[in-house]
């Protein structure tokens, strides 16, 4: 369905055009059945930006306050990248492997099922 | 001869439609030239049923005097120092959210009414939209009136108004109204007059007044009541407005039901923080969010439906997902709150070991399997010394705008998200039913004003939280926000009461 508007051919202004960002892109980033975070969250990250960095400086900003966080064996998580699976390559950058503007990327911990095993 | 004084039908009909004229050589379309654009297909408005039959001087009279009264009220409770009569200095926090978060969707009410009071070519429609957007004026005024005697006392109230354009948690209502307002009259009739006067405010009005009432509120009850003759007739306005549109074409029945349909959606979402004050921040409960969404919504709701489906109207879409959600939202949402107890304009604690038992008990199927082990998390945290208050920004909803905090209903523990890609950019949303609304009107939801995007935009000040909270917000960094716990509102209660 069109928009119901006035005049034909109504169109919005996008707010969250990727130019809007100055450089970055928003990246989205949640780790499943861990509750004790209410959502996933958002950083505005280079396109250029190695998965490594990601690593050494977003996910523990945005993750390491759970108890289980220092536990994770990175080995063993499991990824999905806008729904797919998904294998980081730490050495490349965020956009040559497909993480583009507003990209959500979530991970499962096996064996790590949240605080007391309650998906906390 | 001495004129005839008139009877209330007479002067009603000369003062109302009596003034309303034809258009002998202007065009009505262009007189009225939002009326038709949505589809909506009216064949007469001379069958519109006005519901108030007021006229502006019965309007001003009966109004002056409860406003009399009110007033009164007002004066005793503040030179009675009323705000010492609360029960729990936690309890004023439901009022901060009240005044930042409600209190302007009236003046968003007033603003919208007076806008299709204009915008209808039936004067009995105009009448009543007129006279429901001046009770939405004195509502605003009102509210600020009786809530202006805690801002003397407790923080968080002093910029209620900057606040709600800008804090990131109030883009919520003040996004749900800006889209009813920003639709056609009549989408604006079935989303503020309809789906949310006549089926949802009972879920916020009762609970509120019936909260302040248990909490030793006088002021709020006090303007409760004085609104509530109000409510009534802005219900009967909801009621006759749908009944009118369903009765003028059946070309109307699947129009009005999308706008139900979305409006159910969207009530139901911006109701969960209802649900939040009134199963965490009410030292004395009333009910929970659970007993309050089985009353008000599947019993008056479900027998009102009812009665709509011989126009061909069904139950809003998505109505058995908020079944299930009753158990889970308001729990849901005061973690998201307490987590984020460092960027709220309010006060934020953990439940007491009492009121922990009453959710246990309230919600014996989902509060000790997935919401106790939160709060035993959280008293750790803080027995450390760490009282835990989440790092980094939330991913929110394009199209409700809040954290994306609900979960799967048959997963509770995993995050409800949901994506669809419009013209080249992906957008993100909690839900199949805000899915959905975006999906059917994409062209106006990408321009969503998402609080945590325009502070990564520079929109908003910083780049710290801090500068954001204090410049951008004007929140009082370190007294409006934190924990209760060693607050200034808590200290000055404590002096007050000669507590050590």
């Amino acid at each position: 369905m069109p928009v119901f508007a006035l005049k034909p051919g109504y169109q919005g202004e996008r707010m969250d055009r990727v130019e809007n960002f100055g450089g970055n892109q928003i990246v989205y980033f949640g780790w499943d059945e861990h509750r004790m975070f209410c959502a996933a969250k958002a950083f505005p990250l280079p396109p250029s930006m190695p998965f490594s960095a990601v690593m050494e400086q977003i996910i523990p900003e945005a993750f390491g306050q759970h108890p289980e966080f220092s536990q994770i064996n990175w080995d063993s998580v499991e990824w999905m990248l806008n729904n797919e699976p998904f294998k980081p390559q730490l050495d490349v950058s965020l956009e040559a492997q497909g993480v583009d503007h507003k990209s959500l990327i979530r991970f499962k911990t096996p064996g790590l099922t949240g605080y007391n095993g309650l998906g906390v | 001869m001495a004129a005839k004084k008139l009877n209330i039908k007479d002067k009603y009909r000369l003062l109302t439609r009596d003034l309303d004229w034809d258009f002998s050589y202007e065009d009505p379309k262009k007189a009225f030239p939002y009326e038709e654009f949505e589809g909506i297909k009216i064949t007469d408005w001379n069958k519109w049923e006005d519901p108030f039959r007021l006229t502006m001087d019965s309007y001003w009279k009966y109004q002056a005097e409860k406003e009399k009264k009110l007033y009164a009220i007002l004066d005793a409770f503040s030179q009675n120092n009323g705000h010492l009569n609360v029960v729990d200095p936690r309890y004023v926090n439901a009022v901060k959210i009240f005044l930042t978060g409600v209190s302007p969707l009236e003046y968003q009410a007033y603003q919208g009414f007076a806008h299709v009071g204009r915008q209808f070519s039936g004067v009995g429609a105009r009448v009543a939209c007129q006279m429901q957007s001046l009770d939405e004026l004195r509502h605003v005024q009102t509210q600020i009136h009786a809530m202006s005697h805690y801002n003397k006392f407790f923080d968080g109230f002093q910029e209620f108004s900057h606040m709600h354009d800008r804090v990131w948690y109030l883009s919520v209502p003040r996004s749900f109204f800006t889209d009813a307002r920003s639709a056609g009259p009549f989408e604006f009739m079935i989303a503020i007059g309809f789906s949310f006067e006549y089926v949802l405010t009972n879920l916020l009005f009762v609970p509120f007044m019936s909260g302040a009432a248990h909490n030793g509120d006088m002021a709020t009850v006090t303007f409760g009541f004085s609104a509530q003759s109000d409510e009534a007739r802005h219900m009967t306005l909801g009621l006759e407005v749908i009944k009118f549109l369903l009765e003028q074409h059946e070309d109307n029945v699947p129009i009005v039901q999308k706008w139900i349909d979305k409006w159910f959606w969207r009530g139901t979402r911006l109701l969960t923080i209802v649900a939040m004050m009134m199963d965490y921040m009410l030292p004395n409960k009333v009910m929970s969010w659970k007993e309050a969404w089985e009353v008000y919504f599947e019993e008056a709701g479900g027998a009102l439906f009812k009665d709509l489906a011989r126009y061909g109207i069904t139950m809003p879409k998505y109505a058995d997902v908020i079944e299930k959600e009753k158990e889970h939202i308001s729990h849901q949402a005061w973690w998201t709150f307490y987590t984020h107890g460092h960027a709220a304009g309010f006060h934020t604690w953990i439940p007491s070991d009492q009121e922990l038992d009453w959710l246990s008990e309230k919600y014996p199927d989902t509060f000790d399997k997935y919401y106790r082990p939160m709060w035993e998390l959280a008293k750790e945290q803080e027995a450390k010394g760490e009282r835990f208050y989440t790092s980094g920004l939330p991913q929110l909803c394009q199209t409700c705008q809040i954290p994306m905090l609900f979960t799967e209903m048959d997963n509770p523990n995993q995050n409800s998200m949901r994506d669809t890609v419009f013209d080249g950019e992906r957008y993100h949303f909690c839900s199949d039913g805000c899915c959905d609304i975006f999906k059917d009107e994409p062209e106006k939801y990408v321009q969503a004003w998402l609080p945590v995007h325009q502070i990564f935009q520079g929109n908003c000040g910083g780049p710290d939280v801090g500068d954001i909270l204090s410049d951008y917000y004007r929140m009082n960094v370190g007294v409006d926000n934190m924990d209760i716990k060693d607050s200034p509102d808590e200290q000055r209660w404590n002096k007050w009461k000669g507590v050590a």
